[in-house]
């Protein structure tokens, strides 16, 4: 795929991972991302497994541990609550530098930030390695709902456009001297909002008469109709394998 | 089946139509191209152009006449066929190229009319070979220039292999060497064409024959040279020629 279809996500590459059929690798990802939610969390060493399971796929896509490490702080925002609970939650409490922590919420803490930055690293790896258009590509394949990947789709094409009308706009806006430092001075930029929405509105409209030109029939059609091989699907799937193992053993020690 | 020669590419007849606000838009139009025609639709904004166009390809369904492409009626039942010999090529390039690459675009249309596998990549490649643009078939739309966007969307039509081609205001927009190259490409094209323009130059070097649509009539059919040879025909209707630019 040419450029234009990268992401600030995608880390251009051309590994083994890079070369695996997208859709192979969204099972692989989810697979794992269940796996993981199902472990208990008093399986502590169980999550290093599936650490090291992640590890050993960054190494083969040849992804550094800092850019990916970086991109994970995506998360951050959303752990705050699992911080405060060790304070909010209920007894036993164990005293730790003085302070005492809710010893459920202690470990109500540790199910969310495990399990949210696992997630969150699987996410990262799949979108390190493929990009948009093969992602899309991917769904399509594994027979995701067409409308959904054909609003994805359009969206990929549109949103440039969309965010350079935007940019035009503003521009026209400070070109006649608009300012806007205070809340009540907004006003101009939601009336832009606006407009831009009727904008994209119509342009949605041309753009439909210009498909049903082409003889759209409501669905996407599919340009290539290769077929995912057997061998793609067991290499892909291995991680997942070794995850599965370890979610089972997490489920019988626990 | 024998198959009878079809000489006419386009046959419009007494085609009226307005608008669900009551706008009448077309009066009574009567249009016919023959097969390998090259013709310009001249007029002033608001004349009934776009309207006229859109009922070749049946997006809109005339209120009374009738419109026939190839000899096949436009009617709901043939619209899919009707879809494949009329050729749309849309003002705006980011109306007409809506996928996420090149190639994509241009197999799209084929791909609806049920082109598959090797045959569709041929048609891709041969399509993006007619307008000089077959190194860029996997790049995006959005990081080409105006004029390649322009004959990319041509692209995008000649792979359903058109009866007709009709072009919305293909030089708007465009700068002159952009609009040249343009030229020369669809001068090369070996299809019947319809051009929707305001650039009267641009109908004059394309286009041996003109049409002058006004208020929703055809006020004047010829020779383009002849028609814009004609400074009243050309004041009545609201065209001008450039600054500066004589016929000889």
């Amino acid at each position: 795929m040419g450029a234009g279809h990268s992401h600030p996500l995608y880390l251009a590459g051309t590994s083994a991972v890079h070369r695996l059929p997208a859709e192979v690798k969204i099972v692989a990802a989810f697979l794992g991302v269940v796996c993981v939610v199902i472990t208990p969390r008093e399986a502590f060493a169980v999550f290093g497994g599936y650490l090291l399971v992640l590890a050993g796929v960054w190494v083969c896509a040849r992804i550094p541990l800092g850019w990916i490490a970086r991109r994970s702080l995506i998360e951050a925002p959303f752990v705050v609550l699992a911080v405060l609970l060790p304070f909010t939650g209920g007894a036993p409490s164990v005293e730790w530098l003085g302070v005492s922590l809710s010893e459920p919420g202690l470990l109500a803490a540790w199910n969310i930030l495990v399990k949210g930055t696992l997630g969150v690293l699987t996410s990262l790896t799949l979108a390190a390695t493929t990009p948009l258009r093969d992602l899309l590509l991917g769904l399509q394949r594994l027979r995701a709902p067409s409308l959904v990947v054909t609003i994805a789709t359009l969206m990929l094409r549109y949103v440039d456009v969309i965010a350079g009308e935007a940019r035009r706009m503003r521009l026209a806006r400070i070109a006649r001297g608009h300012d806007p430092r205070f809340l009540w001075q907004v006003g101009a930029t939601a009336r832009g909002v606006g407009a831009l929405f009727v904008r994209s509105y119509e342009r949605g409209e041309r753009v439909h008469l210009a498909m049903l030109s082409r003889g759209w029939a409501g669905e996407m059609p599919r340009l290539s109709d290769a077929v995912t091989r057997r061998r793609d699907w067991l290499v892909g799937l291995s991680p997942v394998a070794l995850a599965a193992a370890l979610a089972v053993t997490g489920l019988v020690t626990a | 089946m024998t198959v009878p020669t079809v000489t006419t590419s386009l046959a419009v007849s007494g085609l009226a139509f307005a608008y669900p606000d009551g706008h009448q838009a077309l009066h009574g139009v009567d249009l016919r191209i023959g097969r390998g025609e090259r013709v310009a639709l001249l007029g002033p904004n608001g004349a009934g152009k776009t309207t006229l166009v859109l009922h070749l390809n049946g997006i809109l369904t005339a209120g009374a006449g009738s419109v026939a492409v190839g000899g096949l009626p436009v009617e709901k039942r043939n619209l899919r066929e009707i879809r494949r010999r009329v050729g749309l090529v849309f003002q705006d390039p980011d109306d007409q190229l809506f996928m996420p690459t090149v190639a994509e675009d241009v197999a799209f249309g084929p791909a609806n009319f049920g082109v598959t596998g090797d045959a569709l990549a041929a048609r891709v490649r041969t399509a993006l070979e007619r307008v000089g643009m077959a190194e860029h078939a996997d790049r995006s739309p959005l990081h080409l220039s105006g004029g390649q966007r322009r004959r990319v969307a041509l692209a995008t039509v000649l792979a359903c292999e058109p009866e007709i081609l009709v072009l919305d205001e293909p030089s708007s927009n465009l700068d002159p060497t952009a609009r040249r190259e343009l030229a020369e490409v669809l001068l090369d094209l070996d299809v019947t064409m319809l051009m929707v323009t305001h650039d009267l130059p641009y109908a004059l070097q394309l286009c041996p024959r003109s049409v002058v649509l006004d208020d929703g009539e055809v006020v004047a059919d010829g020779p383009t040279r002849e028609l814009l040879a004609d400074p009243d025909l050309l004041r009545r209707h609201r065209l001008e020629l450039p600054y500066g630019f004589t016929l000889a």
